[in-house]
């Protein structure tokens, strides 16, 4: 009963690498401007969600051979990681340290833990979304 | 820890003990073992006469909680010491009856001398406490214990019934008993009662002083059976014979007599005392003799029989505490009072001691207690004949036994009470000699009853379970003793004068310092002679036309008996309860939100108002714009229109559109973190609103309709909304610190390197927070997957 979504799916093609983009940028950018990890997140769910509605479940889980729930509680981990690293330094909990560094190719630029953070943030919440639209989606009763 | 407290707690230790000698030692029955420990306790507590009848007391502390000020301490003075006598010494007689009482292989006999050694634990420490709160938990240690021995054959209902009843209420007098230590120590600064009888007189007029002896007095009340509260005694007659003998008339329902006794020195400083215990115990006397005639049970009548002479004690106890306010006699003549107390107190716990013990023997022999079908025993059941003979007539009050002797006492002070200057007595003062002699003719006539009926006439054997014959020696012996004492004493009462009754007469009256008791078997024809004997006259008539007057105990019907109070009272408490409940907890949601929101109304506008909390104060708003009005309208229509929307979806949509106006007033007022996120989180909520509509089931019943108006939630949310704002807009005008934000904004680039504030305050300032709202966004994506993935139907588990 599929249609034939030739059009959609070219567009997906094209559009889901750009939202990636957009969306990876939103994360990386979130110390300075508007963005971070929360909404880097959904912004990448909504781009797994778009590839959801050109192709079917099967596909996605195809190209995306992830267990969301996995992703979610490795982002719980690296997140609770970063809270708790800082006792090792006898530093109270939850403390950042960040430094500017010289690498190849980026040049001059700060390297902060707080992105370990938010990348704990980014995960969980592309686990929770994608958790949640699959179990729905996947539910035939 | 003294040997006294050793002797105090022997009897708990010894039940632990009992439920082992009762598995190993099987063959030999197991209240041998028992009955050492009182007769030891018996002789221990003896040898303190001649410590207490020179006046001296003594006192033993063991600290327990002293942060608290409460203490183990015990303490030996006349009063306590002739009521540990009394525990001990019944304890022993009745622990050597049950025996014989109790079959070896047929009874839980573990159990029974548990409960009952710790009831004797308990009681001792009752009347050797100095401390108040020590001494209530004691206190409820009879409670427990007696609750346990009454529903001792607990397979029978009655059983239950009456160890309820005698539980709830007893429980009840000892909590409100409480309450009115607290307050005494409150009062006195310290629980020890030695120290607060010492400095008693100087709160008289302390406000808490009336409320404390009212609630005291309640406790004392409950537990010693005084009129209203006696109905739990008559249902405790359930328990076995040895129980009733032992809790039941000599020494648990002596507990309230002897805290009265024992706080008279504090409390008797105001009149109301006398008043109360006085009054309270002459209702109990005329209420418990007129009752104990209707009865046909031979426990019952001795119940009835044991509340009377609760009272009769009590009403003494209360003339006794009148020496300190009135005048018109010399010291000697009132203190007569507390004599004749303490004198009856020693006397009524032999007699009815033996008397139920006989009556256990004619149970255990006849197979019944019904005086109906008793009669004509005396052949039968000689010795046990002997006992009743002596008992009954010490109880009525006859000579020679020692009830004659205590009875005359009691007329004596009741006469007295005329004589004292207590405001109009010319007429008033004659209603208590009067109440005792009516009562005491009552006495006679049901301690006829309960000798006539059972041991003469014509005997119904056929009416009878089992064969009527002696009962064995060893079940005799106990009786035989307490109805030997009862001679002796009757005989001669000097023996106890100096010994017993003198010491305990000074603690209860410390101020009595010249005191010598002296009882003279005869005093010369006085008007308590001519008492006694119109109550011997009046109550042989009485009784030999029983027949005749016997229908006036029908004119009230059982329905408005006390008991049938109790009953509904218990029932309407029940189904009071199950009511409310039932009118509050109904189940729906719905009314339970309405409580709260109005509850949240009430408290927030009363606060507002009481508080005069309520400002409005626009200096430090900004302007408003055009796109804020404009946007606001959209809201305001958005929000209403969902209120009115007839299709569901079209109620979904504009929450959308709500939702993403809010987004737009982030865009306005500067926030595109939160415009962004508001976006993406209205967009997936939305779809998944869609989601659940359109798997709504396709009921019949179902029908896409306007919501339906209801008056009580328009007000309800109309009111929620109005304080809400009301609150907002008074927190708005009155700020009393200035924001923190400065500090964020100074140091976002400084500290932590960041120049998105909002980011750095999310995960840097304040990280924790974010990382525990992501743990809360795992675990719904776990619930979400649990509830749909998880699902056991039924047949499928």
């Amino acid at each position: 009963m599929r249609k034939n979504d030739l059009i959609l799916q070219t567009v997906t093609k094209v559009a889901v690498f750009i939202i990636l983009l957009f969306s990876v940028s939103i994360f990386f950018g979130g110390h300075y401007s508007p963005g971070g990890g929360f909404v880097g997140g959904l912004m990448t769910s909504a781009a797994i969600v778009l590839l959801l509605l050109a192709y079917d479940i099967k596909t996605v889980a195809g190209i995306l051979p992830f267990d969301y729930k996995i992703v979610l509680a490795v982002g719980l981990f690296i997140a609770a990681g970063t809270v708790a690293s800082s006792i090792f330094f006898d530093l109270p909990l939850m403390t950042h340290a960040y430094r500017y560094f010289d690498l190849p190719l980026l040049g001059h630029t700060s390297l902060h833990s707080a992105v370990l953070f938010d990348l704990g943030v980014y995960l969980v919440v592309v686990g929770v979304t994608m958790t949640i639209i699959q179990t729905i989606g996947d539910d035939d009763e | 820890m003294s040997i006294l407290h050793w002797a105090i707690f022997s009897p708990f230790i010894l039940a632990i003990l009992v439920p082992l000698l009762y598995k190993r030692v099987g063959r030999i029955h197991t209240g041998w073992f028992v009955l050492v420990l009182p007769v030891l306790l018996f002789i221990y507590f003896f040898q303190f006469i001649s410590v207490t009848s020179m006046g001296d007391s003594i006192r033993e502390n063991v600290s327990w909680i002293p942060t608290l000020d409460i203490g183990i301490d015990f303490y030996i003075d006349g009063l306590g010491l002739l009521f540990a006598l009394l525990i001990t010494g019944i304890g022993s007689l009745v622990i050597l009856y049950s025996i014989f009482y109790l079959s070896k292989e047929k009874e839980k006999l573990n159990q029974f001398y548990v409960y009952l050694l710790l009831f004797m634990g308990a009681m001792l420490g009752i009347v050797l406490s100095d401390n108040l709160i020590v001494l209530y938990m004691f206190w409820e240690f009879t409670s427990l214990s007696s609750f346990l021995l009454i529903g001792y054959w607990n397979e029978r209902e009655k059983s239950r019934n009456g160890a309820q009843k005698s539980m709830l209420i007893t429980v009840f007098g000892g909590l409100s008993m409480l309450g009115g230590f607290v307050m005494l120590g409150l009062m006195g600064g310290t629980f020890s009662i030695r120290a607060l009888i010492a400095e008693s007189g100087s709160w008289t007029s302390h406000s808490l002083f009336i409320p404390a002896m009212l609630l005291i007095l309640l406790g004392a009340f409950t537990k010693s059976a005084q009129f209203p509260f006696h109905i739990w005694l008559p249902d405790a007659m359930e328990a076995p014979t040895p129980v009733s003998a032992y809790l039941h008339s000599a020494t648990m329902v002596k507990a309230g007599i002897y805290l009265v006794a024992r706080l008279s020195p504090i409390f008797a400083q105001i009149e109301l005392w006398f008043w109360i215990v006085s009054i309270a115990g002459l209702l109990t006397l005329c209420w418990g003799s007129f009752f104990a005639v209707k009865q046909t049970d031979l426990k019952g009548i001795l119940a009835f029989s044991t509340v009377s002479q609760l009272g009769l004690i009590m009403s003494l106890l209360g003339l006794g505490a009148a020496a300190l306010h009135y005048d018109g006699l010399d010291d000697q003549l009132y203190m007569a009072a507390t004599v004749a107390a303490v004198f009856h107190l020693i006397n009524h716990a032999t007699f009815k001691g033996s008397l139920f013990m006989a009556a256990g023997i004619i149970d255990h022999e006849t197979g019944t207690r019904d005086i109906r079908k008793l009669g004509g025993l005396m052949t039968y059941l000689p010795v046990t004949f002997t006992i009743t003979v002596i008992g009954a007539f010490s109880m009525a009050g006859l000579p020679p036994f020692n009830g004659f002797l205590s009875k005359e006492m009691f007329f004596t002070s009741m006469v007295n009470v005329v004589n004292l200057n207590i405001f109009d007595m010319e007429t008033w003062g004659y209603l208590f000699p009067a109440a005792a002699w009516i009562a005491s003719i009552f006495t006679f006539i049901y301690s006829m009853i309960l000798l006539f009926k059972t041991f003469t006439g014509k005997a119904q054997l056929d009416k009878l379970e089992k064969e009527p014959h002696e009962a064995p020696i060893g079940m005799l012996i106990s009786p035989i003793v307490l109805a030997a004492l009862v001679i002796t004493f009757g005989l001669f009462p000097n023996i106890l004068s100096t010994t017993l009754i003198e010491p305990a007469v000074s603690s209860i009256q410390p101020a009595a310092d010249h005191l010598h008791v002296h009882i003279s078997f005869w005093h010369g024809f006085g008007t308590e002679v001519w008492m006694t004997i119109g109550v011997i006259v009046l109550g042989i008539l009485l009784y030999l036309s029983l027949s005749r007057w016997n229908s006036i105990y029908h004119i009230v019907p059982e329905r408005f008996s006390l008991n049938a109070l109790y009953d509904s009272i218990l029932k309407m408490v029940n189904n009071g309860s199950g009511f409310i409940a039932k009118a509050v907890m109904k189940g729906s949601i719905r009314s339970y939100l309405i409580y709260i929101f109005a509850f949240f109304i009430l408290m927030m506008a009363f606060s507002l108002y009481h508080k005069g909390a309520f400002r409005m104060n626009t200096e430090n708003t900004a302007p408003i714009g055009v796109y804020e009005i404009i946007l606001a309208l959209v809201m305001i229509i958005g929000s209403i229109s969902i209120l009115f929307a007839k299709s569901r979806l079209t109620s979904i949509i504009i929450l959308g559109a709500v939702g993403y106006t809010v987004a737009l007033f982030f865009v306005i007022f500067r926030a595109p973190d939160l415009a962004l996120t508001q976006l993406v989180i209205e967009t997936i909520s939305v779809a998944l609103f869609l989601l659940c509509f359109y798997h709504l089931p396709k009921l019949a019943s179902r029908k896409e309709e306007r919501m339906t108006f209801k008056l009580n939630n328009a007000v309800i949310s109309i009111g929620v909304g109005l304080v809400v704002a009301l609150v907002a807009l008074s927190a708005q005008s009155q700020k009393f610190f200035a924001p923190i934000s400065s500090f964020y904004l100074e140091n976002a680039y400084k500290e932590a390197g960041g120049k998105n504030v909002v980011n750095v305050i999310l995960v840097d300032f304040r990280g924790l927070d974010t990382m525990f709202e992501i743990a809360v966004l795992g675990i719904a994506a776990l619930g979400i997957f649990a509830m749909i993935k998880l699902r056991l139907t039924r047949g499928n588990k």
